[in-house]
């Protein structure tokens, strides 16, 4: 009983047609199943624009209207970019999917309010041009587009990408008196020149949390990243275990290798907590290290993807010549993407011994 | 609180159920002509035994089986054969079906129970009134019962699992035939139970059905049944699955390519169930069943006892279906159902629903794959299916096996969650023709 007719390649909504070009019939034919559920990748995508909001309002109100200009520019960089390559190579329009603007908004939280705006629009039109369109759009890039933007604006432009301005209310480094240095480059000059005083970090916590302290302008504030995070967790459209691993394995590795030599002094303990909510983690690991195209597809897989994130990007900060390691680290571990989905693959139904 | 069992994956379409869960099943008056197909069940089709002109009466065999995996089929009116030939079969072949002019006498054969009571009988002898009798899995595949209920002698079966699941959404079927024959149903579970002479026997139902629950608990209240257990199922599609069920229930998993016997398991629907009561205690073959005619494109739908071989648009128009909008027309459900050309293809031994929509799908516009998982999730085999379909996409069917494209059972769950909307089961079934094409030729070449 079962249906040895050849499928079509292609489906299709069309009507079978008889020998003589004739409609048989008017019903639609498809394979099962008839009903879908209504969200789409649009859908997604919008929510992830959506969860990003906090965020830029926390930008606009730590560095000003100059945040949400960048954010502007670079999107419709991004928007004008796909359009005019899906033009150009005259495929099926899909800007409708909010993917760019994702992207255009994330190019714009990894950098510094203080960089020029065209050279915003320069590297979202380098992430959607090269790291995405080049590979076949939407769904085809094997590395993140927006980490790959802010890449190459290090590499071309590497002293406006560095160079920060303290929030609105005169912060840099959130730590009083100090306002030469983002809160990580602070950390790993006192930590070298043997000047790190635990009660000077301790209090800057507050300053990190809320965001009142320099550095990207998407990044800074620890609590609108976790307000947008949850929300994407609570639609169920990022996995837990991403953000969970990531921010988890920093924090187990910066309080394992200190630096002080001790595990339960008050440095000790501080000196984790000031690694996940200095610099770019909270983006990253719930913004960036998550996305779909780019991450690992099998659960197992997305834990392995995270952990690599971490050591990676305690290794960059801990060893590296940057302050900052997070969006090396995520770019790297998009590499490992395919490896991982074939080594994690899920365990079958029917594969398993059975217990009795 | 009772446990409640479960799979894993699955995914939560909307039940729909409510406009026909409370309608008791009317009897659907017989047509004026019926086509009996001689295949509607898995195996080999049955072979005629009567001739065109031959006069033939109500459960008169029109067909014997034409194999040990087979079942005879049997006339659903009384009347005259008017052709033996080629016709549409909702599974979208042409089908040697037998056609009968209904003369209204409503004349039967005579029924004859099995000579004693059943609780007398050799298994043997019920296994075999089942076969004459034409009883198939009612719930969609149909498999010949008679076959499942007997394994070999080296796979002893210690449970017995009757699924009341129907998470299909909109069907009602089983639902109401639990509701309205709960004492026949359960005499039919003891049947099959001395049959297979099984240890424990459970009935699963999922608790969007609390009526049928709170029914069937309470006739097993009685001592004398204390080895059927009640078990309450998450709803949750597709939680009717075999497969699935035999996990949610029993912990065990059916063996990758093997059969639930292989575990010791033998899960029987509830049409099924009540079908294998009506064989036993009254000799009558299997040559109605209930069927659920409802969607949005049904004015007003309806549970409906059939004859077999109904033609289906004798049924829309009975439940008043909207011929306007009507876009598309399923026997089955939402989910596993399939889509039909033709509203002239007759109602089989599996046809458990009729649903008439009136929107497309997939009308909806379609996105490049963004790897977002949902599928995996959803997939109650736990495999990769945007990875598959990828495969086959590409034509590469060695690497589509290789990710075990054959052990999916096209429920339909990645491609209901997939945002992309992707159709996926689409690829599965190109996939799985692909991969056994290869293997029957390999086959072939040895």
């Amino acid at each position: 009983m079962t249906n040895e007719q050849q499928p079509t390649k292609e489906p299709t909504n069309e009507s079978p047609m008889a020998a003589d070009g004739v409609k048989i019939e008017t019903f639609q034919l498809t394979a099962s199943p008839h009903l879908r559920q209504p969200e789409s990748v649009s859908h997604i995508m919008m929510w992830v624009v959506i969860a990003l909001l906090p965020s830029l309002a926390a930008g606009v109100v730590f560095f000003g209207p100059q945040a949400l200009l960048l954010t502007v520019v670079s999107v419709l960089a991004a928007i004008v970019t796909e359009w005019a390559i899906v033009k150009f190579l005259k495929k099926s329009a899909a800007i409708g999917d909010f993917s760019a603007v994702v992207t255009g908004v994330l190019v714009a939280f990894n950098v510094s309010s203080t960089l020029p705006w065209w050279m915003a629009a320069i590297g979202s039109a380098f992430a959607i041009g090269v790291a995405k369109m080049t590979f076949g759009g939407l769904g085809a890039n094997f590395i993140n587009p927006a980490l790959a933007g802010r890449a190459f604006l290090m590499a071309a432009y590497p002293s406006a990408m560095t160079r920060f301005s303290p929030t609105t209310f005169g912060s840099l480094s959130g730590i009083d008196g100090i306002s030469s240095a983002t809160p990580l480059a602070q950390f790993k000059a006192a930590m070298a020149d043997g000047s790190f005083q635990a009660l000077d970090f301790q209090d800057a916590l507050s300053n990190l949390f809320l965001g009142n302290v320099g550095g990207c302008l998407g990044e800074t504030s620890a609590l609108a990243l976790l307000a947008g995070g949850i929300l994407l967790l609570y639609k169920r459209i990022i996995p837990l275990r991403i953000p969970l691993v990531y921010i988890g394995t920093v924090f187990l590795l910066s309080w394992i290798f200190n630096g002080t030599g001790a595990h339960f002094t008050s440095s000790a303990i501080i000196i984790p907590f000031y690694h996940i909510l200095a610099g770019g983690l909270f983006l990253g690991a719930f913004f960036m290290a998550t996305d779909m195209v780019t991450s690992p597809i099998t659960p197992a897989g997305k834990i392995v993807f995270a952990a690599g994130c971490g050591v990676l990007t305690f290794l960059i900060r801990k060893f590296g010549g940057y302050p900052e390691g997070v969006s090396y680290s995520i770019l790297l571990m998009n590499l490992f993407v395919p490896l991982i989905e074939r080594s994690t693959r899920p365990k079958m139904y029917g594969k398993v011994k059975n217990r009795d | 609180m009772p446990r409640r069992y479960t799979f894993n994956g699955g995914v939560h379409p909307p039940h729909s159920k409510s406009r026909t869960e409370r309608l008791p099943i009317e009897v659907f008056p017989a047509p004026k002509k019926v086509i009996i197909p001689l295949s509607q069940h898995i195996g080999a089709p049955a072979k005629p035994v009567v001739k065109r002109g031959d006069r033939v009466l109500v459960g008169q065999v029109l067909g014997e089986p034409g194999g040990f995996v087979s079942s005879p089929v049997h006339s659903s009116v009384s009347g005259s054969v008017l052709s033996i030939g080629p016709y549409a079969h909702p599974m979208g072949r042409q089908i040697v079906s037998i056609e009968i002019e209904n003369d209204e006498k409503n004349e039967t054969i005579a029924f004859t129970a099995s000579i004693k009571a059943w609780r007398d009988a050799a298994p043997q002898e019920l296994v075999q009134q089942i076969q004459a009798a034409g009883v198939v899995g009612m719930g969609g595949a149909g498999f010949p019962t008679h076959v499942k209920l007997s394994p070999p002698s080296n796979k002893p079966i210690d449970i017995l699992i009757i699924n009341g699941a129907e998470c299909e959404p909109f069907l009602t079927a089983d639902h109401l035939l639990m509701l309205e024959r709960t004492g026949d149903f359960i005499e039919g579970v003891l049947i099959l139970k001395k049959i297979l002479n099984a240890k424990k026997c459970f009935i699963g139902i999922e608790e969007n059905k609390p009526d049928a629950v709170k029914k069937i608990t309470s006739l097993l209240n009685d001592a004398r049944l204390r080895e059927i257990r009640l078990c309450t199922l998450i709803a949750k599609y597709p939680q009717g699955g075999e497969k699935q069920l035999i996990r949610a229930i029993t912990g065990r998993e059916v063996p990758s390519g093997g059969l639930p016997m292989d575990i010791g398991c033998v899960v029987q629907n509830v049409g099924t169930t009540v079908a294998v009561f009506d064989a036993v205690n009254r000799g009558i073959p299997l040559y109605e069943r209930v069927v659920t005619v409802t969607g949005p494109a049904v004015g007003s739908p309806k549970n409906l006892l059939v004859r077999i071989g109904t033609p289906i648009n004798f049924l829309l128009e009975a439940c008043s279906f909207n011929q306007k909008s009507v876009r598309k027309i399923i026997m089955g459900g939402p989910m596993m159902g399939l889509a039909l050309s033709d509203v002239n293809v007759p109602v089989i031994k599996t046809t458990s629903g009729l649903l008439a929509v009136d929107t497309t799908t997939p009308a909806l516009r379609t996105y490049p794959c963004i790897n977002c998982g949902h599928c995996i999730r959803a997939c109650p085999i736990n495999l990769v299916p945007s990875r598959i379909a990828k495969y086959i996409e590409k034509e590469n069917y060695q690497a589509a096996e290789e990710w075990n494209v054959m052990d999916c059972m096209e429920c339909g769950s990645c491609a209901y969650i997939c945002p992309a909307k992707i159709n996926l089961v689409h690829w599965m079934k190109l996939g799985k023709y692909h991969v056994q094409a290869s293997r029957a030729a390999a086959a072939a070449r040895k």
